[in-house]
């Protein structure tokens, strides 16, 4: 059953992963033919928006004649020939450039609603979907980037995150939810975003038998919560039983009222953890009880074994944990923080460092290349840090690896320190948006590569995640420092400004951030260069820039210095966000990638709540 | 080597003339490598070459001759293209075959401006000059010089709009106006009322313009029939509104215009433009 790794002494026996097949061709048709209903008046604007939603198509900003294209990468796992799709229909219909979401999504922007069924079309032809990308469903299933390669994890959660996928894809059960649903599998307790999903999972093992430790409830938005833990195992052969009992009771006892309250984690913050764990118990005995067969054969966890294709023979690297500085050979730079090793001896993972998640259509099919060369799975993942995961290089590929990535731009340091920001597009395209958080998270992470702060051990287990509104697409309440972007009166001037937030973390110990202070958009950098400052000065010898966040915010910090609370760290900061007045320095009152005065605007979101 | 391929591009290319009987004309609108080919040798084709002439100079198909567009454009009156087709041995009934080794959109500037003063025979190839050579397909360094011959001038008007007529799209139902720039050059700012057809629609790796039913299909989609009076207009100087000149074309539209002084005109002459400032789009593109 177990999925092998099996090293083929040539590339005769290795068949790459074929695409599966999400996709469907009727879907593309109709699509097309409701959009032209739609335009001829026959079919209503609500009728119509609902639909689009449930196709992947979302509304974008302030402009309803185009459409974000969400593309769901199930596990995150893509093939070449996706991402040379992808890169060919960017081009054709969208913007030349795709970009890399929060929850292993791929998203085309600006595409005009009547090319959407073309997208749609293309997407087909190499097995992917945008079926129930967006609207109140089950949305793309996530699942670790490490998972199969972790050195921690118990057993790869991939084919169980996939069977998931696949048994609730269009199942009837989850098409009309009172709100969106998530569903995040983790690799080991570190790595995965667990306790912010609807329901969680961790594999583990017990006696010998395959299951997850599950957690639910949790999520992030105006209002955030952290998941709870269902119970103490949850053995495989349960698991699409208890999946289907908590989509159940949520579409039986969510909110459908109040559209601001209708994740399921406030049902579960409302009638209480214990209450609805008692709930979510006996509803999966009667699913057990009362399930069909015909329903159950949706759901098959398939074990693929294509086999490991053998590159080269590969030596131990130990590069990777050389010292290096702003000054170093940047391969060495980029191996330091862009190479990791697999579980699997002489495998290793590389990151690809985008910029805020966005990559041009001449650098997928180039990555496509890329991948078909130097990976032995022959495919990649995208991750929730906005980048791309390839995996199982062996380790005399990678300065090869690594210069093509030069030629196409790609190269940069850091997709695993401090300098790869996570931003969610802000008003690059969404209604929501207050601010262009995207602009920002790629203005970061310039001048922290710049900087060389990708170099220092001390901020690698440190993130930053950039939100343009409340609403948390980019995730900011579970990073080191997060932002989220709102509006302020500063001077008498409207600001675009943003809300720091301390503290948060990821994995199965997901915490959410304190807020701290605002901040004005074009001061962030300077606060955050003043962070790292005040950090250095204080902290006590190895401690890492999240461990000594953590301690300040919880006013454990012993250092000599200071700074030893969140109102001392306020008081540190104060001349930092301070803005020259508006008549001296107008653009400090401006939001990046704009010259006029800034003002909010938004209009109805269909997604993110 | 070269047999190979040259098998298999035989193979795709009758695949396409197959699908392409179904739908006439566009065999008008582009020539394929083979017939090309057989065209060189029977000697019954004038092929011009409209990149810079050092690029001309250093290998060209073979039997081309050099028109740059940029030699077009510095003064294209049409006296002036009648006298260089006749420098160019081209007399009324030559059949012409343009390249460009862009992705067909230099090359359409050319064809359209050869259509403008009456040189109705004159189609684009489908491919450019590097897919071309990759083919293996017949190239030279020789520079060719044909017999001065003689040119009627007939300046068709039916293929060419002023803004004037591009003005009268936004209150009249039946016309349409399709601005052919990259999207995002689109949402920035364009001329009230125009549709957008990014050029980048427009072709495959594999041609410099879709099969028929495919850009008909895009047509559809945007609610232009064969019937409408389409106006193509592009951001300067009517490249990239040429080649969607020759994809409607292609598409079926008969009654079509190129506006070929385009958005460059337009904003000079202080027209009316449609700008959108709330989002900031430029930002999404990777570096």
């Amino acid at each position: 059953m177990k999925r092998e790794i099996l090293n083929y002494p040539d590339k005769k026996h290795f068949s790459p992963k074929s695409n599966p097949r999400w996709g469907k061709e009727e879907e593309t048709e109709i699509f097309g033919q409701n959009v032209k209903l739609f335009r001829k008046g026959k079919i209503s604007e609500d009728d119509f928006r609902r639909f689009r939603l449930q196709h992947g198509a979302y509304g974008s900003r302030l402009q309803q004649n185009y459409s974000m294209v969400r593309i769901k990468i199930p596990s995150g796992e893509i093939t070449p020939e996706q991402l040379e799709k992808i890169g060919a229909l960017s081009e054709a219909f969208s913007i030349g450039s795709a970009h890399v979401s929060t929850r292993q999504n791929i998203q085309l922007h600006w595409v005009q609603l009547e090319d959407v069924s073309e997208v749609m079309r293309g997407l087909v032809d190499v097995g992917l979907t945008t079926r129930e990308a967006c609207g109140n469903t089950i949305r793309n299933v996530m699942c670790s980037h490490f998972a199969g390669v972790c050195p921690d994890e118990e057993f790869d959660s991939t084919p169980y995150s996939k069977a998931i996928a696949r048994f609730f894809l269009r199942n009837p059960v989850c098409q009309n939810l009172p709100r969106k649903f998530k569903i995040n599998f983790a690799c080991c307790s570190r790595h995965g975003l667990v306790r912010i999903a609807d329901i969680g999972l961790i594999p583990m093992k017990k006696e010998g038998i395959n299951g997850f430790k599950i957690y639910l409830g949790g999520g992030l938005g105006a209002a955030s919560f952290i998941g709870h833990q269902l119970e103490e195992f949850t053995s495989e052969d349960r698991l699409v039983s208890t999946c289907v009992a908590v989509v159940r009771l949520f579409d039986r006892l969510g909110n459908r009222e109040n559209m601001a309250r209708n994740r399921m984690r406030y049902l579960v913050n409302e009638m209480g953890w214990s209450k609805f764990q008692r709930l979510v118990i006996k509803e999966r005995s009667n699913v057990e009880m009362t399930i069909s067969l015909e329903t159950l054969n949706r759901y098959k966890v398939e074990w693929e074994t294509p086999g490991i294709r053998q590159l080269s023979n590969g030596r131990k690297l130990p590069l990777i944990n050389e010292k290096v500085d702003v000054n170093s050979d940047p391969y060495k730079r980029w191996l330091h923080s862009n190479v990791v090793p697999q579980k699997q001896n002489g495998y290793f993972v590389v990151f690809i460092t985008l910029g805020a998640g966005d990559i041009t259509s001449n650098q997928l099919r180039s990555l496509a290349k890329t991948i078909r060369n130097y990976s032995g799975e022959e495919c990649a993942r995208n991750t929730p840090n906005q980048n791309f995961a390839v995996r199982y290089v062996k380790a005399n590929n990678l300065p090869e690896f690594y210069n093509d990535l030069v030629k196409i731009g790609l190269a940069n340091p850091g997709a695993l320190s401090l300098s790869s920001v996570v931003g969610c597009s802000g008003t690059t395209s969404c209604n929501l948006a207050i601010t262009n958080s995207h602009r920002l998270a790629k203005e970061i992470q310039s001048k922290f590569i710049e900087l060389g702060i990708d170099t220092e051990d001390s901020l690698r287990d440190s993130t930053i995640k950039i939100s343009g509104c409340p609403n948390s697409c980019g995730q900011h309440e579970i990073a080191t420092i997060g932002f989220y972007g709102g509006a302020s009166r500063v001077d008498g001037a409207m600001t675009p400004t943003y809300t720091m937030m301390f503290g948060g973390k990821d994995g199965e110990e997901g915490m959410l951030g304190k807020s701290v202070m605002r901040v004005p958009a074009k001061r962030v950098i300077a606060t955050l260069i003043k962070i790292i400052e005040i950090y250095k000065q204080e902290r006590s010898a190895e401690e890492s820039l999240s461990r000594w966040i953590s301690k300040l915010i919880n006013g454990v910090v012993n250092g000599r210095g200071q700074v030893k609370s969140l109102d001392d760290m306020k008081s540190a900061l104060a001349q930092t966000v301070t803005l020259p007045s508006p008549s001296d320095d107008p653009e400090a009152y401006m939001d990046y990638g704009n010259d006029i005065k800034f003002s909010a605007k938004t209009a109805r979101g269909e997604c993110a709540a | 080597m070269r047999s190979l391929k040259y098998a298999f591009k035989e193979k795709k290319t009758n695949n396409i003339l197959s699908k392409n009987r179904t739908l006439s004309k566009s065999q008008d609108i582009i020539t394929n490598v083979d017939i090309l080919r057989s065209l060189i040798r029977k000697n019954s084709v004038r092929i011009v070459d409209v990149r810079k002439e050092d690029e001309y100079k250093k290998e060209h198909i073979k039997t081309a001759i050099s028109i740059p567009l940029a030699t077009v454009l510095a003064d294209d009156s049409p006296e002036r293209i009648v006298k260089l087709l006749e420098q160019s041995g081209i007399s009324d009934k030559t059949l012409v075959v343009v390249y460009d080794d862009t992705f067909g959109a230099l090359a359409a500037r050319v064809a359209w401006t050869f259509q403008y003063v009456g040189h109705s025979n004159t189609s684009l190839l489908e491919t450019t000059f590097t897919k071309w050579k990759n083919y293996g397909f017949e190239t030279e360094k020789k520079v060719n010089v044909f017999p001065r011959a003689k040119h009627s001038l007939k300046v068709n008007t039916d293929i060419y709009a002023n803004y004037d007529e591009v003005e009268k799209t936004k209150t009249e139902q039946n016309k349409i106006l399709v601005d052919s720039r990259e999207r995002l050059n689109f949402l920035s700012e364009h001329i009230p009322g125009a549709t957008n057809l990014p050029y980048t629609m427009l072709g495959t790796s594999d041609s410099i313009l879709r099969e028929p039913q495919e850009i008909r299909r895009f047509m559809e989609n945007r609610g232009i029939s064969t019937d409408n009076e389409v106006i193509t207009y592009c951001g300067s100087v009517g490249t990239l509104s040429g080649l969607a000149y020759y994809a409607l074309r292609m598409g079926g539209v008969k009654n079509i215009r190129l506006y070929s002084r385009s958005f460059k005109e337009w904003k000079k002459l202080g027209k009316p433009i449609e700008e959108f400032k709330d989002a900031n789009f430029w930002d999404l593109s990777a570096e």
